[in-house]
């Protein structure tokens, strides 16, 4: 009974009644890569219980982290990491109640993206420099 | 527009007040320069041999800011996976089961690399 009419009460408009916005976007992005990041987390675990365990674990590891799926896999736990660290340095300034305006928002949404994906890049450049593949 | 003395007392519906909203905040804090010595790390490692690896890791002040990094790390997943199941799921077995598993994982995560930082430091 009260199942029926919990489905026929109207429902208020919801995600699918908007138009995409980019503070939208980006709100949800935060949400997925904090989710991939328990995933990138466990890699780091897996990494570090190989370095614990010798030299065999380790090449296991590293031959899985050096082939083409690892490599993605690790460029995007790069990028996640970065994105989710500028977007939560966004969300630290927004409780102390700066940078709220609709055109701070803004700015702060075009910089997390732009910024996460050059500061990755950054970093896998700076990483195969040291590895002497550039 | 005041709490109602009761609901502060009581520290709201939760009885933790705002005690898990300044926990992510504190850990998110912390993950800032954590997660930038991880990234700094890691490039600096970079097809690095084994001995060299280990040796670095087993180096204190490296293995103390590991260790932080991973507790404030899990402690924040902690806090975001279940953010996420609250948000989501709604069927009541399903929510608790999965809210434990989040538990789970952030501790299995957590107990594994506290243990291998721990077991290269003294040499195992």
């Amino acid at each position: 009974m009260t199942n029926k009419l919990e489905a026929e009460r109207p429902l208020s408009p919801h995600l699918q009644i908007y138009r995409p916005m980019l503070t939208m976007m980006m709100s949800i992005a935060h949400r997925i890569t904090g989710a991939a990041l328990a995933v990138g987390f466990a890699l780091l675990t897996w990494w570090l219980v190989a370095v614990s365990m010798g030299p065999d674990a380790y090449d296991c590891v590293q031959s899985f982290f050096g082939s083409l799926f690892g490599r993605a896999l690790l460029f995007a736990f790069t990028w996640a990491l970065i994105h989710h660290m500028l977007g939560g340095i966004r969300h630290l300034i927004w409780d102390t109640g700066a940078g709220l305006d609709k055109q701070t928002v803004e700015i702060f949404a075009l910089a997390t993206i732009i910024g996460s994906i050059v500061l990755t890049v950054l970093v896998w450049i700076i990483g195969y420099y040291r590895m002497g593949g550039l | 527009m005041a709490t109602p003395l009761k609901r502060v007392r009581g520290l709201g519906a939760a009885h933790h007040g705002t005690e898990t909203f300044w926990r992510q905040r504190l850990t998110a804090v912390a993950n800032v320069p954590l997660v930038i010595f991880l990234i700094w790390f890691v490039v600096a490692h970079a097809g690095a041999s084994y001995d060299t690896v280990k040796a670095c890791l087993a180096n204190p002040v490296v293995a103390v800011l590991m260790l932080a990094l991973i507790w404030s790390a899990v402690i924040h997943m902690r806090i975001g996976l279940r953010e996420i199941i609250e948000d989501y799921l709604h069927h009541k077995l399903c929510k608790t089961a999965s809210l434990m598993l989040a538990t789970f994982f952030a501790a299995l995560v957590g107990i594994a690399s506290t243990l291998a930082i721990l077991k290269i430091s003294f040499g195992g």
